[in-house]
């Protein structure tokens, strides 16, 4: 009875591990998209970027180490219990009588010192190398805002204001050009996170906090906000545009253009420029000039609206606009009660706006 | 006590971390050395009347009901006329200088920690009224020493308190 | 006042009026009877919280579910959390606290038994007051008014400017009110254990559970009030019109953060201290020892309090602190693993030349030492900040957290249930009952909380009502879902064997474990008044050296 008992606690035990193990060589299988194309996956585990990579590293000597105690702990566990488990027919009498052994004691405070002296100086160097690094002259400067529930992105020198989607060139590792992020916040908490251009770091009202990030492959990378923000914290996504410095020069003239005036949609820019529309967005140019909602001078040139949360359709647009609860409830976005022949001529008007 | 003097301290310390911090960071509005007056005789007071909660309880130990009395009394008039000082300084804070609690950091700061102090002191002052009508109807004898000598720890303590609240908001934050 | 209510129905015995036994209930300040009570709330509670867990993971078993609004689900795991912290687990071991402190130490009751009763009725209230707060607002079917900020209420979400109605408020008074009671039961704890031992009894030969249990009611009247403090600041806030954590005026939101974390890191030692305490009772019993190195785990638990104190910012190294502040609180994260594992290995050690006893109770203490390991050892992954600027608000955290509050706390809580409740009610649990909720319990548990640290690891954040179909999360949250109905199937095995022994179990006798300390040398249940004489002991194992008259702990001690 006893020892099919002891043996099913061991089995569970190797169970258990094989599931961790399981999950394990799922999750890696998932993980390593081709370096092509950076995977779809935000995972932490495939590094893109200069901070991304050093936490990496630092990750895989801390799991080493932590894998090691775990073994040998797990190890001494499974001993104890398949040795030292009450056999059947056992005598019933006591076993020895042990209340303690100051060497033993000793041992085992001075080793796990020595591991945790190690595993600080390693995470010690990496906070430094990544917090104090010195910011070259070649540094693309970007201020990020965090709105609920809505990202800000502001390039101060080159003087365009944009939303969701941050678009930075790549770093060639030979002559860096890093993007240096300054992260404020307007309303609340947020957090900035992709996981594989870096650790997260927060946005603080009344905070200035700095990041900064060098990818050195070009394509899409995910992330989203990380701290709880409010109602729908779970829909601020983000998207970083890892661009090649040609494609990101063209992207950068596009957004110093001002904004598209087609004469064929005045009658939405007038809808536009005559209800509240302007309280909250800016069109360059124009007389709207609201800080509340994204700026939507180049709105066509983002790929998705309302921070990740629908494709930037024509129609999500229109349903945006109207009923933005179907998209994203809870969001600040008013159902804007428009008639019908306004919300057309809106629309047609907003998707001039490349 | 000593559990509840250790809690006790440990919210205050608190109050007294955020009053520390919020030091020269009110963004408008009256700052402390536009405003503040030293109030000194009150502290005075309150500082008299740990002597004199101390030199009571000796009495009662010793069996002179009525000196006890006597000294309990002039120890809740000491602390009741700290509050009334107190409350005059609110009084012409509010009204003649204009620091309420929501003005900016130094009044919500300021009030709080005042007001914490000043609420510990009231919780006081009941008790030891209670403490005074027990007497009054000749209750207290020497048999109640440890438990008079229990709330007078407690009363040790707000006196304790203020001494620090006042190092900070009167010396420190000016 | 007797003992007759915990007595076994059995034929014979006059029924009294349910009224009379209701107010007898009501109006005990026997530790044992409020020992109970305690413990019977938590439980209702932990099936509650656990209800909304079922919610939250049913929402999250495919992206872009719509089982639940974002609204309601935000009110779920604010309310989850707060309930489970604040309702379930501090009950839960202020009960067993109670119950068991002076029966182990000699004595008849905790020192200020009024004030023991006082303190739960606060904590009573504050739980039905969170609770009132489904009720209004948008009614029960969108969660009423419930919180919604998340159970660490992080400013400036909670101004009134982002939450303009009461559910904050619901939230800071139930737990400011609650935190009142358990300030109430440290005093008691604390000055039970220093001045009601029994002769004989020095400190250093009472047992663990008394020593843990004194360090945890330390750090509770230290700790706590951090938070009560930080709670009187919000409501200067919302309604005074103060700015204490107004960013607008200059206030800073980093402030509640710091003051939050000053109480909420060492809450959580708050919680695993007596957990420890369990496990230090149970583990030598099953084992046939006495536990490994007595004097060096009392060090080690004194150690890890004051050390507690020192960690706090390990939950804020995203916000943006200097450099030095980052390595301030890794190496003193990382250092508090060092009494902690002392601890585990002083566990190992006491099995080691043993003769282990596969019983249901340390069936849970072996589940809690594999999982406390896993815990810890995640909890180094965390400590090291840049690792933790990856994992940090991420489900990697939950499954961290989970995995030492319900793979430790309340495994070694089941563990505690499956000892404790012979004595308490004077009959055994179902060990069949016992064995199949252990096995259900741990294999859920598993599939839930193992699996769960690899969303974080691929970029799932926490706090999400719904999430984008990104490849991997879909199938890995599913399984987490199964696991939780898997783990609730199992609490219902549980609560069916408490209620079932409660009428069939077999008698249980004074020490069906053939156990060491002082509560086991009276009756089961006790007596009302403990003891009909106070001992006396001459060691750490009073009923060892009556077993053993020829070798006795007290020549070794």
């Amino acid at each position: 009875m006893r020892r099919s008992e002891q043996t099913r606690v061991v089995v569970a035990r190797l169970a258990g591990i094989a599931v961790l193990l399981g999950g394990g060589l799922l999750a890696a299988s998932l993980c390593f998209g081709s370096p092509q194309n950076p995977s779809q996956i935000p995972n932490i585990f495939d590094p893109r970027s200069t901070p991304a990579k050093a936490i990496f590293h630092l990750s895989q000597f801390v799991l080493a180490i932590t894998g090691l105690i775990f073994a040998v702990v797990f190890g001494l566990l499974t001993y104890v219990l398949v040795k030292y488990r009450k056999r059947p027919g056992d005598s019933g009498r006591e076993p020895t009588q042990v209340y303690g052994s100051t060497q033993i004691e000793l041992a085992w405070t001075v080793i796990p010192i020595l591991i945790v002296v190690v595993l600080f100086l390693a995470t010690a160097r990496v906070i430094h190398s990544i917090q104090d690094a010195p910011k070259p002259a070649s540094a693309l400067e970007v201020v990020a805002i965090g709105h609920q529930f809505w990202w800000e992105f502001r390039y101060p020198r080159l003087g365009i204001v944009t939303a969701n989607e941050l678009h930075v060139p790549v770093s060639d590792p030979a002559q860096p050009t890093p993007t240096f992020l300054t992260l404020l916040s307007a309303d609340t908490d947020h957090s900035f996170w992709i996981p594989q251009l870096g650790g997260k770091t927060d946005l603080i009202p009344n905070r200035v906090n700095n990041m900064w990030m060098d990818p050195y492959q070009t394509g899409l990378y995910f992330g989203q906000c990380a701290q709880y923000c409010g109602t729908q914290h779970a829909k601020m996504l983000l998207r970083v545009y890892v661009d090649s410095s040609g494609e990101f020069d063209a992207w950068v003239r596009a957004q110093q253009q001002p904004a598209v005036r087609d004469k064929d949609v005045s009658a939405g820019r007038r809808v536009f420029e005559t209800t509240a529309c302007i309280n909250c967005h800016a069109v360059g140019g124009s007389v709207a000039n609201g800080r509340f909602g994204p700026d939507l001078t180049h709105l066509m040139s983002r790929q998705t609206i309302a921070s990740g949360a629908a494709d930037n359709t024509k129609a999500n647009l229109r349903l945006w606009v109207q009923t933005p609860d179907a998209i994203k409830p809870g969001s600040l976005m008013p159902a804007m009660q428009l008639s019908k022949a306004d919300l057309d001529a809106l629309v047609d008007y907003l998707v001039t706006l490349r | 006590m000593a559990g509840l003097i250790i809690a006790e301290s440990s919210i205050f310390t608190i109050f007294v971390v955020a009053y520390l911090f919020y030091i020269g960071k009110s963004l408008s509005g009256p700052t402390p050395r536009q405003v503040l007056e030293t109030p000194i005789f009150f502290t005075v007071c309150l500082l008299s009347s740990s002597l004199t909660i101390h030199l009571a309880g000796r009495e009662l130990e010793r069996g002179h009901r009525v000196s006890f009395r006597i000294l309990w009394l002039i120890t809740i008039v000491l602390g009741a006329l700290f509050l009334f000082g107190t409350g005059r300084e609110w009084h012409r804070l509010i009204y003649e200088r204009g620091l309420t609690i929501s003005t900016n950091l130094f009044g919500t700061t300021y009030y709080s920690l005042v007001g914490l102090h000043a609420t510990h002191v009231t919780a006081g002052l009941i008790l030891l009224s209670i403490v005074l009508l027990f007497s009054l109807a000749d209750r207290v004898g020497m048999e109640q020493s440890a438990r008079i000598g229990t709330l007078s720890m407690y009363w040790h303590f707000v006196d304790a308190v203020w001494v620090v609240v006042f190092t900070v908001v009167y010396i420190v934050g000016r | 006042m007797s003992s007759d209510a915990m007595a076994i129905p059995s034929a014979g015995t006059a029924a009294r009026p349910w009224v009379e036994v209701m107010h007898e209930w009501v109006t005990t300040v026997d530790h044992k009877r409020l020992g109970i009570l305690y413990i019977v709330y938590a439980l209702l509670f932990l099936v509650v919280a656990g209800l909304e867990a079922m919610v939250i993971r049913i929402q999250l078993i495919r992206a872009h579910n719509d089982f639940v609004s974002p609204q309601v689900f935000n009110r779920m795991f604010t309310m989850h959390g707060t309930t489970m912290i604040f309702f379930v687990a501090m009950p839960v071991l202020f009960g067993f606290a109670n119950y068991l402190i002076p029966l182990m130490i000699g004595a008849r009751d905790m020192a200020f038994p009024r004030l023991n009763a006082f303190s739960f009725w606060l904590t009573a209230f504050g739980g039905l007051l969170l609770y009132f707060s489904f009720l209004g607002g948008n009614g029960l079917y969108g969660a009423g008014n419930a919180p919604d900020v998340g159970w660490w209420a992080y400013a400036p979400l909670t101004a009134k400017a982002f939450s303009p109605g009461p559910s904050s408020d619901y939230w800071t008074i139930a737990v400011l009110v609650s935190g009142f009671g358990s300030m109430g039961t440290a005093i008691n704890l604390i000055a039970t254990i220093f001045c009601m031992r029994c002769p004989g009894m020095t400190l250093n030969r009472m047992p663990l559970f008394a020593w843990l249990n004194l360090v945890m009611s330390g750090l509770v009247l230290i700790t706590i009030t951090p938070l009560t403090a930080a709670q009187i600041m919000l409501m200067v806030d919302r309604y005074l019109g103060g700015h204490f954590f107004d960013t607008q005026a200059g206030g800073s939101a980093a402030i509640w953060m710091h003051f939050f974390w000053i109480f909420g890191h060492p809450e959580v030692y708050i919680l695993i201290i007596p957990s420890f305490a369990f496990v230090s009772e149970i583990v030598p019993v099953f084992s046939r020892k006495p536990i490994f190195g007595y004097s060096v785990m009392v060090a080690a638990t004194v150690c890890i309090g004051f050390l507690s104190m020192s960690v706090w910012a390990h939950h804020m190294f995203t916000i943006g602190m200097s450099a030095y502040s980052n390595s301030f609180f890794a190496i003193t994260s990382m250092a508090i693993g060092v009494p902690t594992g002392i601890k585990i290995f002083n566990w190992l050690a006491t099995m080691w030349g043993g003769k282990i006893q596969f019983k249901t109770p340390m069936l849970f203490c072996i589940g809690f030492l594999f999982q406390f390991l896993i815990a810890g050892l995640t909890g180094i992954m965390l400590a090291s900040a840049p690792f933790d600027w990856q994992l940090s608000l991420s489900y990697f955290v939950v499954a961290h957290f989970h995995y030492v509050i319900v793979g430790g706390i309340l495994f070694a809580l089941f563990a505690a249930f499956y000892y404790w409740y012979p004595k308490i009610t004077g009959r055994m649990l179902s060990e069949t009952l016992g064995k199949i909720h252990f096995w259900l319990f741990l294999i859920g548990f598993h599939v839930t909380f193992d699996v769960m640290h690899i969303p974080g690891l691929l970029g799932m954040p926490r706090r999400i009502y719904t999430y984008e179909p990104r490849p991997g999360w879909e199938t890995l949250n599913l399984i987490v879902t199964i696991g939780a109905f898997i783990q609730g199937a199992a609490v219902l095995v549980f609560v069916a064997n408490l209620i079932l022994s409660f009428f069939k179990g077999a008698k249980a006798g004074n020490d069906p474990w053939d156990a060491w300390t002082l509560e086991w040398s009276v009756s089961s249940p006790p007596p009302a008044y403990n003891f009909a004489s106070i001992p006396t002991v001459a060691s750490r194992r009073p009923l060892w050296d009556l077993k053993h008259p020829e070798d006795p702990d007290s020549r070794y001690e």
